[in-house]
């Protein structure tokens, strides 16, 4: 325990000493118990600030250190390791955080701001007192890999994942891999098809040795920690045997209900039996147990299973549940669009010729329910007056979302594009807001759009959408000339906003991971550690963080899967020994313990008492507060530290 | 006449209050400088007799900051800790102070206002609730 302490006061040149009194702070801290060294400096985590707390702890043969500086969360890392490196025991480290906390919430009343910081000092030199020395743990990953969602992330992260040679699992709740981009006609900027540039990839992911494909299948629970997590995963019921399934498509061919199809976002229809689209990965057939009329009345039709020339369908629930054991995790869920009946002012999706982009996708899509021919869902008619609207339901704090949904500006240009390509004389419009074109090529594409294609681009927003014989009335301002505008529309295209997947809050809840606003899934770091979470060993990857183009996409997949990779490449994860500890002695054998630790780590010996595992244990101390006998603790965070903790902040 | 200037003990969840409290600084939100903060891993690793410590040394009051109910790092530990402090805010009567002097609050790590606003009505409630009767007339 510590006798001989350094307190290193920093300045955060103005940010601190602008509002607190740091030679004061540095005075007091230098009469505390204990504390044989204090010293203030402009900047501490600078090279030479570093230099002056190593050598003071050699020079004064300090046994603890606190720094009264930023938060712990942007240096108590650096730090533990400086104090590593001068030979001293990195958990004998305190951070006072008297910048975030104090210095610039309180930049109103200097006095108080440093009253404050030397209270905050005195309490992290009272806990350090009783600080003990601890040494990291090593505890064996498992070296594989749990990717959930089979869109291009996924797909992209699981193929870097398993060309470095760790073992893929790819749990996917659709029936194929291939998610949005999969359904898009052409991508922007270089208009490549997604069957040229993403089939491709999901033959390649299907067939490689490393790689463990699950479609149909949701994460059900997860255990265990980082290197080591339990998944259990669910297979849906396929109703289909797809070991002896063949892909032949025989079945779709004779069932006799048809229901809109999820994959054309109901442009088209399916059948009760289905593979979702040609180019599914894996190839085959599931039934969808609500249509279906034979699961649904238990008897009677099986036109399909009397078709079937491998005689793969059993009508049976064959839902089942497998554990799997991963050493890191990459979450690649993607996102939804928002639904046009979301919009009254566009008809709340009455209208059958106010369609979303999505479903414009597949109109366009020459592997489309049309073939790339555009009609209107209506009537099937060439439509010649296209309007297109951007950002409805993004940019829009009022009533709909804040954010920019990243990717409209530039789909919607190549919408209109390809439907200038495909009806030559017709004529598109686009209402936006601002175009945002900042990726490599966008910004000549839009011009493209603009002089080659005559697209009319016009800033202002629709107000309301209503019908009028066959067409659609278009009633806008533009807010350039503020003139109003009235179109005659035969079609209108919504870019609704992109939103987290739903799933996503269940997902989250089980892997212990937080969300952003608007629901995304929060990295550790904004900018400095967007592919990782704040749940160490599972990573981030595509638009489950905010909505990405795909050329954003896959650089983010990649770099989660490098991460990912060197994660588990060392062979051991490094864990704090920040866990609970039973005194023997004192405890009593109840299993309160046992009984709210959410990682089973505690269990009760052959002697009656308890006893922790060390490396399931996540040190968030629920056993120590039901702990009625005071014989279970946090190490360094044991009740008399918390006591002394209290007692100083207390007294005045 | 000194105005009286309450003191608050804050225990503050690592994953969102504090994070929390990191972002109300960050964004320069000022509030009053009456909370004294401590930062543990989890709420559900408040034990009572932290926060009736704090009562009995003379602290004029007492939050908890936890993560908002499903956010909880470790599954459900802010349940608990929501458990415990109703159980402890009733029983503190027995000493003759007022369950308004602890205060739970779910703030996110997103929530950098909600914790400047919590405790400048916080440091005000207890301000005029009035200093903790269990502390003697020399402070």
């Amino acid at each position: 325990m510590p006798e001989r302490i350094g307190v290193f006061v920093c300045h955060c040149g103005k940010n601190i000493a602008g509002s607190v009194d740091v030679n004061k702070v540095r005075e007091r801290a230098a009469g505390l118990p204990s504390v044989v060294h204090a010293e203030d400096y402009v900047f501490m985590c600078s090279d030479p600030g570093q230099d002056l707390i190593r050598r003071a702890i050699q020079e004064k043969e300090l046994d603890g250190i606190v720094v009264a500086a930023c938060s712990p969360f942007l240096h108590e890392e650096t730090w533990r390791n400086l104090a590593k490196k001068a030979g001293l025991n990195p958990y004998l480290v305190e951070v006072a955080n008297i910048r975030e906390w104090v210095a610039w919430p309180h930049s109103d009343d200097k006095k108080k701001a440093t009253e404050k910081a030397i209270k905050m000092v005195e309490a992290a030199v009272a806990k350090l007192r009783s600080d003990k020395p601890l040494q990291l743990m090593r505890i064996p990953v498992n070296k594989s890999v749990l990717i959930i969602g089979g869109g291009i992330a996924g797909i992209q992260a699981a193929l870097d994942v398993a060309e470095a040679g760790l073992k893929v699992y790819l749990v996917e709740k659709d029936p194929s891999i291939g998610g949005k981009m999969a359904q898009l006609s052409e991508t922007f900027p270089t208009l490549d098809c997604p069957q040229c540039i993403l089939t491709p990839k999901m033959t390649e992911l299907a067939h490689h040795p490393n790689v463990t494909l699950m479609t149909y299948s949701e994460v059900e629970e997860v255990t265990g920690s980082a290197g080591n997590f339990k998944i259990k995963v669910r297979k849906k019921a396929t109703f289909v045997n797809w070991d002896k399934c063949i892909g032949c498509g025989l079945c779709m061919r004779v069932c006799p209900v048809e229901v809109p199809s999820e994959y054309e976002i109901g442009i088209a229809n399916r059948k009760a039996i289905y593979i979702p689209f040609p180019q599914a990965v894996p190839d085959k057939a599931v039934i969808d147990p609500i249509s279906c009329l034979r699961l649904k009345y238990g008897k009677g039709c099986g036109l399909c299973a009397k078709e079937c020339p491998s005689r793969a369908i059993d009508f049976e629930n064959n839902e089942k549940f497998e554990e799997l054991k991963v050493g890191a995790i990459i979450v690649a869920t993607g996102f939804e669009v928002m639904e046009a009946s979301n919009f009254p002012e566009y008809g709340s999706g009455r209208y059958k010729d106010v369609i979303t982009s999505l479903q414009f996708e597949r109109l366009l899509a020459p592997s489309g329910p049309t073939q790339g021919k555009v009609i209107r869902p209506s009537d099937g008619r060439v439509p010649k007056q296209v309007v297109f609207i951007q950002c409805v339901g993004s940019r829009d704090p009022e009533n709909w979302n804040p954010y920019c949904s990243k990717i409209c500006c530039m789909y919607t240009a190549k919408q209109a594009l390809l439907y200038k390509e495909a009806v030559p004389d017709g004529q598109a419009y686009i209402f936006y807001i601002d175009i945002r074109a900042d990726g490599k090529g966008y910004e000549e594409f839009i011009h493209r759009a603009m002089s080659e294609q005559k697209i009319i681009y016009i800033r202002g927003k629709v107000a309301k959408i209503y019908e009028e014989g066959d067409k659609l009335k278009v009633i806008a301002v533009d807010t350039i000339t503020d003139k109003k505008i009235e179109i005659n529309a035969d079609l209108v295209v919504l870019a609704t906003a992109a939103i987290p997947s739903p799933g996503i809050q269940e997902l989250a809840r089980k892997l212990r991971l937080q969300l952003s606003e608007g629901g995304w899934l929060r990295e550790a770091h904004l900018k400095l550690r967007p592919m990782e979470t704040l749940t160490k060993g599972i990573f981030i990857a595509g638009a489950a963080q905010f909505p990405k183009d795909i050329t954003d996409t896959v650089a983010q997949a990649s770099a989660a899967a490098a991460k990912a990779i060197s994660f588990l490449t060392r062979g051991y994860v490094e864990k704090e020994p920040l866990v609970a500890k039973v005194d023997e002695d004192i405890c009593s054998g109840c299993g309160n313990c046992v009984s709210i630790c959410p990682y089973e780590a505690v269990e009760l010996t052959d002697e009656g008492v308890a006893k922790v595992d060390e490396a399931l244990c996540e040190g968030c101390g629920a056993c120590t507060a039901a702990c009625t006998a005071g014989a279970i603790s946090l190490v360094n965070y044991d009740k008399r530290q918390l006591f002394d903790l209290i007692s100083t902040l207390v007294g005045r | 006449m000194n105005k009286f200037e309450p003191l608050i003990i804050g225990f503050l969840c690592k994953w969102c209050a504090s994070a929390a409290a990191d972002l109300a600084g960050t964004s320069r939100l000022q509030y009053p400088s009456n909370l004294r903060p401590i930062m543990v891993n989890c709420s559900g690793f408040i034990d009572t007799s932290y926060i009736l410590r704090a009562l009995l040394e003379g602290a004029d009051g007492v939050l908890i900051a936890a993560c908002h109910p499903g956010d909880c790092h470790y599954v459900d530990g802010n349940l608990k800790a929501r458990r415990r402090i109703a159980i402890i805010k009733n029983s503190i009567r027995a000493l003759s102070l007022e369950p308004e002097r602890i205060r739970f609050e779910f703030i996110s790590t997103s929530e950098g206002a909600k914790f400047a606003r919590v405790v400048r009505e916080f440091t005000e409630q207890i301000r005029a609730l009035g200093p903790n009767p269990l502390k003697g007339d020399e402070r």
